[in-house]
């Protein structure tokens, strides 16, 4: 029998640039061109004023680990426990849940507000997810 | 809404608690709405207003023979309940139905005739949470925690002590599920679940379902039971994602909702002799005691810690043992707002003596939803 899967995302015509950045080694947000309101998870409009005028950019891939859990059990399909599942804060201000790579997957490693900068984690050939690691200097 | 114009006049629990194994989820709805059809002294034909969540209004009142008039399937999580409550109201105030029945059941731990819970692989969850190995509320309830707890300076021991808490308040319960005393080095050494939290900090997870009836204020004082009126109600939504809460030092919901019910009561917290803050995992009573406004957030650690809300002390709190201790079957609210009817009709099993104002709060998904409730026994 297979191994269990990790849980593999689908895009959908909003996110698929997204998904199409991460494979291109690239984190994207998007940004309003009217009232310049930076935002994630992805979406054709702004969130903070309601213009449909916005654009994909892509981020500086820097951050900070803005809070986590350790997860021991159960165990989501494809993961080894204990592993962080952790949500970072982006340089450019949106959060988004990830793993941190790297690092222990201990509380005394995963420091609050450290460093983090994106790097990209392939499931297969149409799907890379976006993790992050412990930032250098 | 104004206030104490309905009242609820009927409230029951599904006759076993726990795990049930010969029932399945749809006649644990059913068992729970027999129990407060008898408790109001009503017969089902005179049901003619209903509201679930998660089974559909359709498949409930089918099978319980109702025929209503105006329905809510509301379904945004465990408190669910406090908006059908909410709703109702304003229905029966409104004229679109004169008694309503409210129901909840879950075999959440027999898992006869329950859907399991699947998140789309193309939805937001999907895509943006799920890949990174959340998998069931443990692994993604106390994602916050850390957070609030850097920023406000809330120790481990007295998240502990939620716990410790809650267990002498099911201990004075029979119906509870848990009710050996347990210490803080218990909770701290009990097995490790989602870093910060352990295993006693997480809700149980069992089989039940309860039922509400509610009508005019008017017609209440012609029922067996005391009638407990509704003072004051609220409700909001946040995110279904955890990680896109607007900050983990509150919750957005939870300030919505709970300030709008103070507000229609027209009480101030000092008002307050008991209160059920919907407790899936041990840092929301810390959550609640700050969104709620009873006391700066810096606070609420050391207020439980110290005891306040133990039995005999100045804020009784999930007087019942709350999801950690008393049961819980997946969408809690439910036994929150029993609990506070108990309470308010004095026949609680840890009746807090002269209760005449009882709050109960909810919360669903991982703070996504809320919706709070103000009880009172005087009109």
């Amino acid at each position: 029998m297979a191994e269990p899967q990790r849980a593999r995302p689908k895009p959908t015509p909003e996110t698929q640039h997204f998904w199409d950045g991460t494979k291109a080694g690239e984190l994207r947000l998007q940004r309003c061109d009217a009232c310049a309101h930076v935002y994630f998870p992805p979406r054709p409009f702004c969130t903070s004023c309601a213009s449909r005028k916005v654009s994909v950019f892509k981020a500086s891939g820097k951050g900070f680990l803005y809070s986590y859990v350790i997860n021991h059990r159960p165990a989501a399909p494809g993961f080894t426990p204990p592993y962080a599942i952790a949500v970072v804060e982006l340089a450019e201000g949106p959060r988004m849940m990830s793993n941190i790579i790297d690092c222990p997957q201990t509380p005394e490693a995963l420091e609050l507000d450290m460093k983090l900068e994106v790097a990209f984690q392939k499931l297969d050939d149409a799907i890379t997810l976006p993790v992050f690691r412990p930032a250098k200097g | 809404m104004r206030r104490n114009q309905v009242a609820v006049v009927g409230a029951a629990e599904t006759t076993e608690l726990g795990v049930i194994p010969n029932m399945s989820q749809l006649q644990l709805h059913a068992d729970a709405a027999l129990n407060a059809i008898a408790d109001a002294g009503l017969k089902l034909c005179d049901i003619d207003g209903f509201a679930t969540a998660v089974e559909t209004p359709q498949q409930v009142c089918h099978y319980l023979g109702i025929k209503p008039t105006w329905v809510d399937g509301t379904s945004v999580g465990g408190c669910s309940f406090m908006l059908h409550v909410r709703h109702a109201a304003a229905a029966i105030e409104a004229g679109l139905c004169k008694t309503v029945l409210i129901t909840h059941a879950e075999s959440g731990k027999s898992m006869i005739g329950k859907q399991p819970r699947f998140t789309a692989p193309d939805s937001l969850n999907g895509q943006f949470e799920a890949p990174f190995g959340v998998y069931g509320p443990p692994s993604m309830f106390p994602i916050p925690v850390l957070r609030f707890m850097k920023t406000y300076g809330i120790t481990h021991e007295q998240l502990a002590m939620v716990a410790v808490v809650q267990r002498e308040w099911a201990a004075k319960n029979p119906r509870a599920m848990m009710k050996e005393p347990i210490t803080i080095a218990d909770v701290l050494n009990s097995r490790m679940i989602a870093y910060p939290f352990r295993l006693l900090q997480c809700c149980l997870v069992t089989d039940g379902g309860g039922a509400l009836i509610l009508t005019s204020a008017d017609r209440a004082k012609d029922f067996p039971s005391k009638p407990v009126y509704i003072m004051g109600t609220g409700e909001s939504v946040e995110t279904p994602m955890v990680s896109q809460m607007g900050t983990f030092n509150s919750s957005r919901a939870f300030k919505v909702a709970g300030p709008l019910a103070f507000k229609e009561a027209g009480i101030a917290h000092g008002d307050v002799d008991h209160l059920m803050i919907y407790d899936a995992f041990a840092h929301l009573p810390l959550f609640g005691l700050g969104d709620l406004g009873f006391m700066p957030y810096e606070e609420t650690g050391s207020f439980i810690a110290d005891g306040n809300t133990r039995p005999g002390g100045k804020l009784p709190i999930n007087t019942n043992g709350g999801g950690l201790s008393y049961m819980h079957s997946g969408m809690y609210g439910m036994y929150a707002l029993q609990e506070s009817v108990r309470q308010m009709r004095g026949i609680a099993p840890a009746q807090v003596p002269n209760a005449k104002i009882s709050v109960c709060h909810g919360v669903g998904g991982m703070f996504a939803a809320s919706g709070t409730i103000v009880f009172t026994n005087e009109r």
